[in-house]
């Protein structure tokens, strides 16, 4: 059974934006989408490392700051011709409060 | 023996449940039924249309007293159940004991009654039952009577457009960005706020509600953001919950609701619950299809029969007369997800359809609902639709046996259909005219018939007619369109923007056909800029589409930390200044300070958590931001002039100090970099910028179009003014000129090549009256754009920007 965190409430998070959340090995991006769905990656593009929670969010995708780079925030890949992909956490809504799930949590977590 | 059954609640779920029992096994119970309304079930979804005087109570009422007498339902309405006791296995109403073998909870659900002051004030009503609707029926009656809806959900807005029918005056607040968020995309909620404004009722988005104001009675109702709305009545409509009270009392499983398993059971196995009241699987329920599926099942589990609950997907409609409007199933965006839009604007026909591993997931209609019923069918069934994908968003009569080509569907339109609404073309005239007169080109089309020659927004339909005539032989003109999401070019959505007077970029997204719903990272900032720099103090900055720099007012970093440049006016400093920049650079651990290419002073490596706390500082000393991030005016460079050069013919320095005063803060398609330079020696290097003037005895040398970066370009010379009055009102004209033709992202030596240096002569120049009307455009503008967005920020703006949402650090490092 999966055990969950709290990590905020959706109405943190602007429409079509992202938050940040730190961890001891660096921060991971929330996204809320202009459909309030609600998605977790590594805030760290792996072309070179721009900070995606700072990205324009269209759809369920963000576009990197640095580089242009797109990358579809449910499953972390690169879209189009570039290369790559960033992890991603599972996370939850219940009524309006942030989940994230604390094993994948735990593992990125850990130093 | 009848064995006893108790119903706690007379609404539309257990009324649906006593059809069903009576029929499987008449006289098996006898029914105690119990309501805290006085009076028994009616339809509780066409209480719209009585607030709205289209029907009356008589005409919705489902069970009456004749079929209560006829079944043996012994009636308790009007009477609360306080207490149930399930060890003694009976319930309590106004003191009198009520003994069960088996109890039915059916409360439904309460209104969220918003937690601010007020909200006990006469006059403040929920929009539940037939009293909530006989008392806003009264207030309406008085003269110029004023209602304030809270909510713009679907209960909200059928009460807001009832009461308008009633003819009060109606606002309705809405948190949200746009309405009916849960069931709509931004672009369907567009299109109903413009139909529902169209009727007189006011929207307001983003609405916080603060406090319903009045004594002894509502009178008004204020907003955070200090709007106060006059109200004889306000209607909360903010959301419902499942009413769980007496169930929790009892000790009964609650969680969000009821909790039920597949036969409706509740924890207690002699206590069923079912309707709005209950959860199962975790979900609970608010349209009628489910409660009426659950009252099947729940008269089932009654009299033994096993029966199961599946939840099915729910389709919405809104009951606003002539107001279309279908949504159902899932419509958020995914990867794995695609999407087919269809706009037509003229029509107002907005249409989406979510597909998934080449099935139906979900569909919003607006504007044109026939096929409405066949999407939803096509949802549930799981229809594989890859036979009929090109056309399936046209609807089923295209694409049930139909060619399954977009081009094949227009080429089957009948001849008389509308192809163009803004000047009344129809199909028939628009390929007889291609075939008659030999017609190659959309611009032919356009000469000859007016097809397209307005909006433009047929343009695809005139050019597939064209294809479709003229076959292969056809060759479409390439527009470079703006990006994926569009056809039309830059030029095209500006002029449209324009002419369609659309204000938000939803609106333009519509209008224009878009064909994704949330736009993409290149055509958001551009439209975002169309819609600040055409509606200057009406169309909203959206800074979710706006790049992260002119978001947060810093130049982000290839590491990610932040540069901060405070504005120098004509790249004048002092003592001062340099102090505080200094002390920021101490307190704030800078690595690196530079003097930049416009004769700034850049902090480099700033981390975001510290910028509003940098400018705090900044500001402190007098400064402000220098926008050395924006797509708008930098900075305007200068040299020493008459004040301190030999040379010097002006004071370019003073000149440069106005012209950047009076145009800080505007935006513009690409930066924009002036320079006044003293005298022909030009040491402010202003023959390179976008802007120069170049200072000479008589006057003023007004120079445009140079670049110095990817391209080197030398200025042209614009003219000759005389004063620097004059000089100042023909460098705003020219930027106006620039800010209303150039597309995003051109630079004004790329615009002034496109357009033709002539052409902006004959605006800026030759023609006085353009160029005070240009100037007093950007005038204008200028009155909402000068404002810090430093000081707004150290001030609280955007605090989510500056802020990690949550910090694990410590507690990770802690265990």
């Amino acid at each position: 059974m999966n055990d969950w965190i709290d990590i905020g409430d959706l109405n943190d998070v602007p429409r079509r934006g992202a938050r940040c959340i730190k961890t001891p090995l660096g921060k991971i991006a929330v996204f809320r989408t202009a459909e309030d769905q609600v998605f977790a990656i590594d805030d760290q593009c792996p072309h070179k490392g721009g900070p995606l929670s700072q990205g324009i969010v269209h759809g369920a995708q963000v576009t990197c700051p640095l580089h242009n780079w797109v990358f579809s925030l449910e499953t972390g890949v690169a879209q189009g011709a570039d290369d790559g992909a960033v992890r991603t956490y599972p996370l939850r809504l219940h009524n309006s409060r942030i989940l994230i799930d604390a094993d994948s949590f735990a593992a990125a977590t850990a130093a | 023996m009848t064995e006893k059954l108790v119903v706690i609640g007379a609404g539309m779920a257990s009324g649906r449940m006593l059809e069903h029992l009576f029929e499987a096994e008449p006289g098996r119970f006898a029914v105690t039924l119990f309501g805290a309304e006085p009076r028994g079930n009616y339809n509780r979804i066409m209480l719209s249309p009585v607030l709205g005087g289209e029907k009356r109570y008589e005409d919705i009422v489902t069970h009456d007293a004749d079929w209560y007498a006829a079944h043996g339902v012994h009636c308790r309405f009007g009477q609360t159940v306080t207490k149930i006791d399930r060890q003694a296995k009976t319930v309590f109403a106004g003191g009198v004991e009520t003994p069960y073998d088996r109890l039915v909870i059916a409360t439904g659900s309460a209104p969220f009654i918003l937690p601010i002051p007020g909200k006990d004030l006469p006059g403040v009503r929920a929009f539940r039952d037939l009293d909530d609707v006989e008392a806003m029926v009264a207030v309406a009656q008085k003269p110029d009577a004023k209602a304030v809806v809270i909510g713009g959900g679907l209960l909200g807005l059928e009460a807001a457009a009832a009461l308008r029918g009633r003819g009060m005056d109606v606002v309705v607040l809405h948190l949200s960005g746009h309405l009916m968020e849960r069931q709509l995309d931004a672009a369907a909620g567009y299109l109903l706020r413009r139909e529902l404004e169209r009727r007189g009722i006011k929207i307001h988005c983003k609405a916080q509600t603060k406090a319903i104001l009045g004594n002894g009675r509502v009178e008004a109702v204020a907003l955070d953001d200090g709007t106060v709305y006059p109200a004889d009545l306000v209607v909360m409509a903010a959301g419902i919950r499942p009413e769980t009270r007496l169930a929790t009392d009892a000790g009964i499983e609650i969680n969000r609701g009821i909790v039920v398993d597949d036969s409706m059971q509740t924890s207690d196995p002699d206590i069923l619950a079912l309707g709005e009241c209950v959860e199962h699987n975790k979900a609970v329920y608010g349209l009628v299809a489910p409660l009426y599926d659950m009252a099947k099942v729940a008269a089932k589990t009654l009299t033994g029969t096993e029966a199961t609950f599946k939840p099915v997907q729910t389709a919405t409609q809104l009951k606003v007369t002539g107001v279309s409007l279908y949504s159902a199933g899932d419509f958020a965006e995914a990867d794995d997800r695609e999407e087919i839009v269809l706009r037509d604007a003229a029509s107002g026909v907005y249409k989406r359809v979510v597909i998934k591993d080449n099935r139906v997931l979900g569909a919003v209609l607006y504007g044109d609902t026939a096929d409405g019923s066949w999407f939803f069918d096509l949802l549930k069934r799981g229809t594989d639709i890859t036979q009929m994908r090109e056309t399936l968003i046209y609807g089923q009569s295209f694409s049930v046996g139909a060619p399954a080509d977009p081009i094949a569907a227009v080429a089957a339109l009948p001849a008389e259909a509308e192809i163009c609404g803004c000047n009344g073309v129809c199909k028939g005239t628009i390929t007889g005219a291609i075939t008659g007169k030999g017609l190659t080109s959309l611009d032919d089309v356009r000469a000859h018939t007016k097809a397209s020659a307005s909006c433009g927004s047929c343009t695809g339909l005139v050019e597939k007619l064209l294809m479709a005539t003229l076959g292969d032989s056809y060759n479409p003109a390439a527009i470079q369109p703006m990006c994926p999401c569009t056809e039309l070019g830059h030029d095209e959505v500006r002029r449209l923007i324009v002419a369609k007077e659309l204000k938000s970029i939803p609106a333009a997204m519509q209008e224009l056909g878009w064909k994704t719903s949330c736009g993409c990272a290149k055509c958001r900032p551009a439209l975002n800029f169309y819609m600040v720099a055409t509606w200057p103090g009406e169309a909203e900055d959206d800074s979710q589409s706006r790049f992260i720099n002119e978001r947060v007012h810093a130049n982000i970093q290839k590491d990610g930390t932040y540069s901060v440049v405070p504005r120098m006016f004509g790249g004048l400093t002092t003592a001062n200044e340099l102090r505080a920049i200094a002390d920021v650079a101490d307190k704030y651990e800078v690595k690196t300070v530079k003097v930049t290419g416009g004769q700034r002073i850049d902090l480099l490596g700033i981390k975001k958590e510290d910028l509003p706390a940098v400018w705090a500082d900044l500001n402190k000393a007098g400064m402000m931001s220098g926008a050395a991030y924006a797509k708008g005016l930098r900075t305007v460079k200068t040299c020493v002039g008459s004040d301190w050069c030999r040379f010097g013919t002006q004071d370019s320095t003073g000149f440069g100090v106005r012209i950047e005063k009076f145009m800080w803060g505007s935006w513009t398609p690409a930066k924009l970099k002036l320079a006044v330079s003293g005298c022909p020696r030009n040491c402010a290097e202003a023959t390179c910028k976008d802007i120069g003037v170049v200072c000479i005895d008589s006057g003023y040398e007004i120079h445009f179009g140079g670049a110095a970066g990817l391209d080197i370009k030398g200025t042209e010379v614009l003219c000759h003014a005389k004063t620097e009055d004059e000089a100042m009102e023909i460098i705003a004209a020219l930027t106006q000129l620039y800010r209303e033709q150039g597309r995003y992202l051109e630079r004004i030596y790329k615009w002034a090549k496109r357009v033709g240096a002539d052409s902006i002569k004959a605006n800026v120049v030759a023609d006085l009256a353009k160029r005070r009307l240009l100037f007093e455009r950007f005038v204008y503008s200028q009155t909402f754009a000068q404002v810090d967005p430093w000081e707004e920020r150290v001030n609280g703006k955007d605090a989510h920007e500056f802020a990690a949402m949550a910090d694990f650090q410590m507690m990770m490092a802690a265990e």
